[in-house]
């Protein structure tokens, strides 16, 4: 592994983010549910190079289990949402594409900023790298407000928690196993959770455009 | 012994109501568990007000005064709600509101919510204090939208992700906190030394990089702080807990947001020993602010009594925060005391809008009007729940912010005292305005008596609010206990 180390670790990261920022730039669904479950596969890539430089058995089941999860079973789940509503295009966000991409750009370079003091604490090959994963973070997050379709914002809120897996595994090579554990069972069940309410409300308004709900508010 | 059944109980009630189809008894069988949950409480508050923690599944569990008294504060907001749960069930049942399915899917969650609220109070490590409040918001999701309109769809919706997005942020503070704790130096520097658990964290805070946690104090304020309801983070908040069936509303807005603050209280503890009080304390006060001001300018015009409480749970939130700002163990103290006091009080004010609800039809004020003379017992009690949550003496919120505003001129926060007193005055206002539409005017001829089976229960819990406020003494040794944990 030795000097093949660190290269690979960068182009899995960079894998990371770049699928990240791909999901603003499709607008059709289906491509967006293919580009997080690619993020999960990096995702787990980087843990497994992680691992293996590390020699840490702990670290690479947690990147079987985030391959599992985040790979197939979690795209997997939004796929079944995709095919329920076919033909589901993100028509209308409320940032168009281009705009989306400069935006992105941005929070690529304030990550930067805001991460240079976690990595003077102890920089490595892998800490260097945490502005990456703190970027996919701001990402989701701004997927998350401009886009109105359920399962866009779906993958906002798992481009969100990928970022901070991501910013866990380069820091820390993974929190103990049973937070890890507890984490990424509670990720499952908030996407089964958010599955089974797109279809309650689409049974109740018959379109999974959430700007038709529009009746809370003071 | 006692904090596993602590976490068995509920649990074990859980299993019970999923077991058999939905029967009115269901309910009674969750407010024997609550009663015991809240039995325990006590119980385990006499064994550590001493200032000895429990230990039990291999280190997993610990109990300090402080994990015993917000068991003691989940179990009494959990009885209020069991207690009507039973009631409530049947009329929406009877009225086609919901489906016996759907009534016991309701009582397996509840249950599944309180002993998750329960795990995260008796957890030792944070990471798994983590893992629960996340469980609360997956558990809870079904309940706020159980009725399955438009509105608790939509509350649902808003609530889960963006409960789950801030969680989230809380999970990267958690992060980097034990990134602080592996270079915090010391032996070896190995990561498999460091954990996340309390005993260790705090054993080291003072060792942990400042620059790391500053930034994790941050994330965790703004992550736990959408939990708690905090300005800016609230927006879920009056839209789920106006829409989800009343006895939940009163576990969320009585002891779920607060669960979420005690996590807050953990963290600040080990942020004081890393970087002095001055930084946490500022961000309290900035949080605590904008929720006072929220909450004062949201309530002014408000349309919905329910929407009415759950803002008024975001103001109360912030005397929290501004209270958590002061610091000190008296500060700590009434913190703790306004966090019973408010769960007793929202509860049973939740507990009677919603009986309000189904008696009238509608949630709008405006459309409800002289309740105290056509139906005096449940106006009777929304109304002397209103002059509680007011912090009117004799009754315990009077006492806790009455010692917070203490607590914070003594930290030289008197500026912090001035705005939150400026706050409340205009809050007192709205809810004077609002109080006298729904209770005053002239009522027709026959009054309508409530069931006394749920006026009893809410009287019983007014009352003990108020006798905590007379005479705290009872309590008094396990607040300082409880508040030496995280207060110097």
């Amino acid at each position: 592994m030795g000097t093949a180390y660190a290269p690979v670790l960068d182009l899995a990261a960079g894998a990371v983010l770049v699928c990240a920022v791909l999901t603003l730039w499709r607008r059709d669904v289906r491509a967006i549910v293919t580009m997080l479950a690619l993020q999960g596969v990096a995702l787990a890539a980087v843990a497994g190079v992680l691992a293996s430089h590390q020699r840490d058995a702990g670290l690479a089941v947690t990147a079987a289990l985030v391959l599992a999860v985040k790979g197939f079973v979690v795209p997997g789940l939004l796929r079944r949402v995709v095919r329920a509503d076919p033909g589901s295009r993100e028509t209308a966000p409320l940032v168009n594409v281009p705009a989306s991409l400069v935006f992105a750009s941005a929070l690529i370079v304030l990550s930067y900023v805001v991460s240079a003091k976690v990595i003077a604490v102890s920089p490595s090959a892998a800490s260097r790298l945490v502005p990456i994963g703190i970027a996919t973070v701001l990402v989701g997050y701004f997927m998350l407000v401009t886009r109105r379709r359920a399962v866009s914002q779906i993958v906002g809120l798992l481009l969100v928690d990928n970022g901070i897996a991501l910013v866990t595994f380069l820091l820390t090579a993974g929190v103990p196993l049973i937070v890890e554990l507890g984490a990424a069972l509670d990720v499952l069940l908030v996407v089964v959770v958010l599955q089974v309410l797109v279809v309650h409300i689409r049974d109740q308004i018959g379109t999974s455009e959430l700007d038709q709900l529009r009746e809370l508010r003071d | 012994m006692l904090c596993y059944a602590a976490l068995a109980v509920p649990f074990l009630a859980g299993v019970l109501a999923a077991a058999r189809p939905w029967h009115p008894r269901t309910g009674w069988m969750m407010a024997v568990a609550a009663g015991l949950v809240l039995a325990l409480g006590i119980a385990l508050s006499a064994s550590t007000a001493g200032g000895v923690a429990i230990t039990a599944l291999h280190g997993a569990i610990r109990v300090d005064a402080l994990s015993a008294f917000m068991v003691v504060v989940i179990g009494a907001v959990a009885l209020l709600a069991a207690l009507q749960t039973s009631r409530v069930m049947s009329y929406e049942i009877a009225s086609s509101v919901t489906t016996p399915r759907l009534a016991r899917q309701y009582a397996v969650l509840f249950q599944v919510f309180v002993t998750c609220m329960l795990a995260a109070v008796l957890a030792a490590n944070l990471g798994v204090l983590w893992v629960a409040v996340e469980a609360t918001t997956i558990a809870t999701t079904f309940l706020v939208s159980h009725r399955r309109t438009d509105r608790s769809l939509e509350a649902s919706w808003k609530y889960v992700v963006l409960c789950s997005v801030g969680i989230a942020l809380a999970f990267l503070g958690t992060v980097l906190v034990y990134f602080a704790a592996i270079h915090a130096g010391g032996h070896g520097a190995h990561h498999h030394a460091a954990t996340l658990d309390w005993t260790s964290l705090m054993a080291v805070s003072h060792r942990l990089d400042p620059g790391v946690m500053r930034l994790a104090m941050a994330l965790l304020i703004l992550g736990y702080g959408t939990k708690v309801g905090l300005a800016p983070m609230h927006s879920w908040l009056p839209d789920a807990h106006s829409q989800a069936p009343a006895p939940i509303s009163a576990l969320m807005s009585g002891v779920l947001l607060t669960v979420a603050f005690y996590a807050l209280l953990r963290f600040k503890a080990v942020a004081d020993g890393a970087l002095g009080p001055a930084f946490p304390r500022a961000m309290f006060v900035v949080v605590g602010i904008g929720s006072l001001l929220v909450a004062a300018s949201l309530l002014i015009a408000q349309r919905d009594y329910k929407r009415m409480l759950a803002y008024s749970s975001v103001e109360h939130m912030g005397l929290l925060a501004l209270g958590a700002a002061a610091g000190s163990t008296l500060a700590i103290a009434a913190v703790l005391l306004h966090i019973l006091g408010h769960g007793i009080t929202k509860s049973v004010l939740f507990l009677s809008s919603g009986e309000i609800d189904h008696a009238e039809g509608t949630t709008e004020i405006a459309k409800v009007t002289s309740l105290l003379a056509r139906r005096p017992a449940l106006g009777g009690v929304f109304g002397v729940g209103l002059l509680s949550l007011l912090g009117l003496p004799p009754f315990a919120l009077f006492a806790s912010e009455f010692n917070m505003a203490r607590a914070e001129v003594d930290a030289g926060l008197w500026w912090v005292v001035a705005v939150s007193l400026g706050c409340l005055a205009v809050i007192f206002g709205a809810f004077a305005l609002h109080a006298r539409q729904l209770l005053l005017g002239d009522g027709v001829a026959d009054p309508v008596a409530a069931p006394r089976s749920v006026i009893a229960p809410l009287v019983v819990a007014l009352a003990a609010c108020a006798a905590i406020g007379v005479v705290a003494w009872p309590l008094q040794h396990l607040l300082t206990a409880a508040a030496h944990v995280v207060a110097p």
